[in-house]
């Protein structure tokens, strides 16, 4: 594109965001027909027929949605603090957020993936990555919180992840941004010299789901933007697509936008398995974090690796390909059959759809175009199934129902428009408020979409609800798209910046939920299994107090002897046995947050008393009742002060010594008796 | 009379919470009900037994030690919070003596189907009346309740000098 056109296209773009953005709620009555409501409704009581898993973009977690209704079921906290239950605060979960760059409470998540088996979601676990630091993280499905986390060493913006293989087998990544590998002290201006990419493969234990960098494959310096893999026929390959090929490191929006074409990239990763199985990876030493939650104590343990295996397309030949596609693309997805990849070029007219058969040719017949870097360039024509004519501007992403049509949402022409993947030829289009970036159809990446519902989350939310100041939450649109014809049926706000989601039947999540922990089953080394075993103990300035949560009363609640300067962890186990009965904690003068724990589990929050003083402390959670009477007094006295650590529950205070022997005795002298 | 009014105030609030709805009929309609319930009172509350999956205890004069044992386990973790071995109420009330009151069914039944006593056994509904919290389910299953019922029948021995008396009344 020369300099002239280059303007008129920018002319046009603006002039087209400022017609979809000053569009007016008019717009949206209109498509809104007939018994729209009456689609979304769900009686109370009754339960959605799927869950929807959306990332939290900038907040760095994710939420759980009911589907149709939209109804808000719960946010899970992944890469970012979370003080309404104590995750990243309590001493359990602080290890979760380790990295090689130290604790890191924050992150960008953006793309969700469900655990499948066979080409379709399991409902067992949920990965989603930390785009700013890069890492990948697990949610267990059975209890919907963050159970593993694991960075990828020597990349930058984690954005193209985690993408799951149809068996689990790895979840694909690739660097965002490229970077000096290792890193080093260099001119930013010697980025086509000094700056490269990675494709990273993580395996996952088929058995727990536990991650591990099985190898990367050194790329030239390109940004890796989005990934999907094979399934059926084409199982065995990842499809990645880039973009700057231009290799550019400043004013990207122009500088990453001359050529006319990028590249998608093409691993066969079962020839990388090859290679690895015959040794010919190259390792180095690195550092990053692997951090893992233990299921018997619930107890996050990081550990640090330092080294990682490098395979290089230069030296392997038939493991990776390019093909060009249209400027600048964002999604490359696969259709259900596995049979057409989709690339979306964000600044093409026209979006290129491949055949994988046809690809699959183009290699054999090395039908190529050169290459960069070793790495053959496949035949642009050879490669390619047909072109989607003008369907709208910008294409982003895409999903499929299942039933040969494909939806893609076009965030400058802000609509989703769906098309017949073998005729290519356009159906429907319908407008979204505004400008949506990925949509979801459940099991929209699976071999078996479940082509009900579409969500497409929008980027641009201006006038859809009641105005909250400058900061507006982000706007979701549910569709209808089981008839010809796309139908808006509901239109619901977000959390943080939802980047993708993942939609899932109930069925497959709602029977394996875990409502409550096993209390014989807890092995916290902290873990008080009865009340008659609450005690405190010091150690040095170190104080551990072994507490008890059952409705209502907090065991023990009356504790003196604690020092200006002591190091307090309360280690606090709910007793109950039974769903939905959290107990919260919190201490006056604690400087992180609070804790919520569920029934059976233990949970410790550090305390470090500043001031000489009486302090409350509380259940946090309206448990019961007398939900406003479980509370407690901790007594703080001068340092060095001869008040004797005692505590008790509605009794006279008891030292240590005592306590620590006087239920067992009791029982002992019990059994004896029985004899 | 003040303060039977905050009980009933309570115990009302409680039901409420519990349930989620209710609690605000007419004295008429409260009596018509529960003359209703009579008749439809299930066999096993009338005996005394409670309700629930347990209908039958067959007990051993001998105390089981192993039983004894995992019973103690069982009570230190999911129930000494609120129930003490003397006589003293605390939350719930003092174990000391409970055979001697309640069927071992009746025990069990309470432990393992705690919800549905207290909605339908008037026994545990006064119980509810005395105490003001709700005893909660601790999903105990029905092995180690009867573990719980043998550590009771030791306790009661120890603190009493008897067990089992509710069986001949």
């Amino acid at each position: 594109m020369n300099m002239k056109n280059k303007i008129q296209y920018g002319f046009w773009m603006l002039f087209l965001i400022a017609f979809t953005t000053s569009c007016d709620q008019k717009d949206s009555t209109k498509v809104v027909e007939g018994n729209a409501a009456e689609q979304a409704y769900v009686a109370p009581g009754e339960y959605d027929e799927y869950y929807a898993f959306l990332s939290g973009g900038y907040s760095g977690q994710i939420t759980a949605y009911g589907l149709p209704s939209g109804r808000l079921l719960k946010e899970i906290p992944v890469f970012s603090q979370y003080p309404e239950n104590g995750y990243g605060y309590s001493e359990e979960t602080k290890p979760m957020l380790n990295s090689s760059y130290g604790f890191v409470p924050w992150d960008d998540s953006h793309h969700i993936e469900l655990s499948q088996t066979e080409g379709e979601f399991d409902g067992r676990w949920l990965f989603v990555n930390g785009n700013n630091t890069p890492r990948i993280a697990r949610v267990d499905l059975t209890t919907f919180e963050t159970v593993e986390i694991l960075e990828i060493p020597d990349v930058a913006g984690l954005h193209c992840a985690p993408f799951i293989t149809e068996n689990s087998e790895y979840l694909v990544s690739g660097t965002r941004f490229s970077v000096p590998i290792p890193q080093k002290d260099v001119p930013i201006d010697t980025y086509k010299e000094n700056f490269k990419g990675l494709i990273n493969y993580v395996s996952v234990d088929p058995e727990h789901g536990h991650m591990e960098l099985a190898f990367q494959i050194e790329m030239p310096g390109y940004n890796y933007d989005l990934a999907r893999n094979g399934k059926a026929v084409s199982h065995g390959w990842s499809f990645l697509t880039t973009y700057n090929s231009e290799q550019a490191h400043s004013l990207l929006e122009v500088n990453a936008s001359q050529k006319d074409k990028d590249l998608m990239a093409i691993v066969n990763w079962k020839k990388a398995e090859e290679y690895m199985e015959q040794g010919k990876f190259t390792e180095r030493q690195t550092s990053y974090y692997h951090n893992l939650i233990d299921e018997s104590t619930g107890i996050a343990e990081s550990k640090e690796q330092t080294l990682t295996k490098i395979l290089n397309p230069k030296e392997l030949p038939g493991m990776v390909y390019f093909i060009p596609v249209p400027k600048s693309p964002h999604g490359c997805d696969v259709d259900p059959t596995g049979e057409y990849i989709v690339g979306n070029g964000k600044l093409s007219a026209d979006m290129s759809v491949y055949s994988f058969s046809k690809l699959m040719k183009a290699i054999e017949e090395e039908n190529f175009d050169g290459d960069i870097d070793g790495i053959p360039i496949i035949n642009y024509e050879a490669g390619l199934h047909g072109i989607v004519k003008k369907p709208g501007l910008g294409p982003l992403h895409t999903e499929f129902d299942g039933r040969g049509n494909a939806y893609t949402t076009f965030f400058i022409s802000s609509e989703v428009v769906k098309w017949d993947v073998e005729t290519k030829e356009i159906l429907d289009r319908q407008p979204t408020f505004y400008s949506p970036g990925h949509l979801m159809i459940p099991g929209g990446e699976t071999r078996k979409p479940d082509g009900k519902y579409l969500l497409a989350m929008n980027k641009i939310t201006k006038d859809r609800y009641l105005p909250t100041g400058p900061e507006l939450a982000h706007s979701a649109q549910l569709f209808d798209i089981s008839g010809d014809k796309m139908k808006l049926i509901l239109d619901f706000p977000t959390k943080g910046e939802p980047h993708y989601a993942q939609g899932i039947k109930a069925d497959k999540i709602q029977p394996n939920a875990v409502k409550f922990y096993d209390i014989e089953a807890n092995e916290h080394p902290y873990a008080t299994l009865g009340e008659g075993k609450t005690k405190v103990e010091r150690d040095g300035d170190e104080v551990h107090v072994y507490m008890t949560a059952m409705r209502s009363h907090l065991a023990p609640d009356n504790i003196e002897g604690f020092q200006v300067g002591d190091k307090v962890y309360f280690h606090v186990t709910n007793l109950e046995q039974d769903w939905d009965v959290p107990h919260g904690f919190a201490v006056q003068g604690a400087t992180n947050a609070e804790l919520l724990v569920m029934p059976g589990q233990t949970r410790t929050l550090l305390w470090e008393p500043k001031k000489v003083g009486v302090y409350a402390f509380y259940c946090t959670d309206f448990c019961s009742a007398l939900h406003q009477e479980m509370s407690g007094y901790a007594r703080v006295s001068p340092k060095g002060s001869d008040v004797p650590l005692k505590w008790g529950l509605n009794e006279e205070l008891r030292n240590n010594q005592q306590a620590a022997h006087d239920f067992y005795d009791e029982a002992k002298a019990t059994a004896e008796a029985s004899k | 009379m003040k303060k039977l009014k905050l009980t009933v105030f309570l115990i009302a609030l409680m039901i409420v919470y519990a349930c989620g709805g209710g609690g605000s009929e007419q004295k008429s309609e409260q009596q018509s009900e529960q003359q209703a319930k009579e008749k439809d009172t299930p066999e096993s509350i009338k005996q005394g037994k409670g309700i629930g999956e347990v209908k039958e205890v067959e007990l051993t004069v001998e105390l089981d030690d192993k039983m004894i044992e995992r019973g103690r386990e069982i009570y230190e973790m999911k129930c000494s919070s609120c129930h003490k071995l003397t006589d003293q109420r605390v939350v719930g009330p003092g174990f000391a003596g409970v055979t001697n009151r309640r069927k071992p069914e009746w025990i069990m039944n309470m432990i393992t189907n705690v919800d549905m006593m207290l909605t339908e056994d008037p026994e545990a509904q006064k119980l509810l009346e005395e105490c003001l919290t709700r005893m909660p389910n601790q999903n105990v299953k029905l092995e180690d309740a009867r573990a719980i019922l043998e550590f009771l029948r030791h306790n009661d021995m120890d603190k009493t000098g008897k067990k089992d008396q509710a069986i001949e009344i």
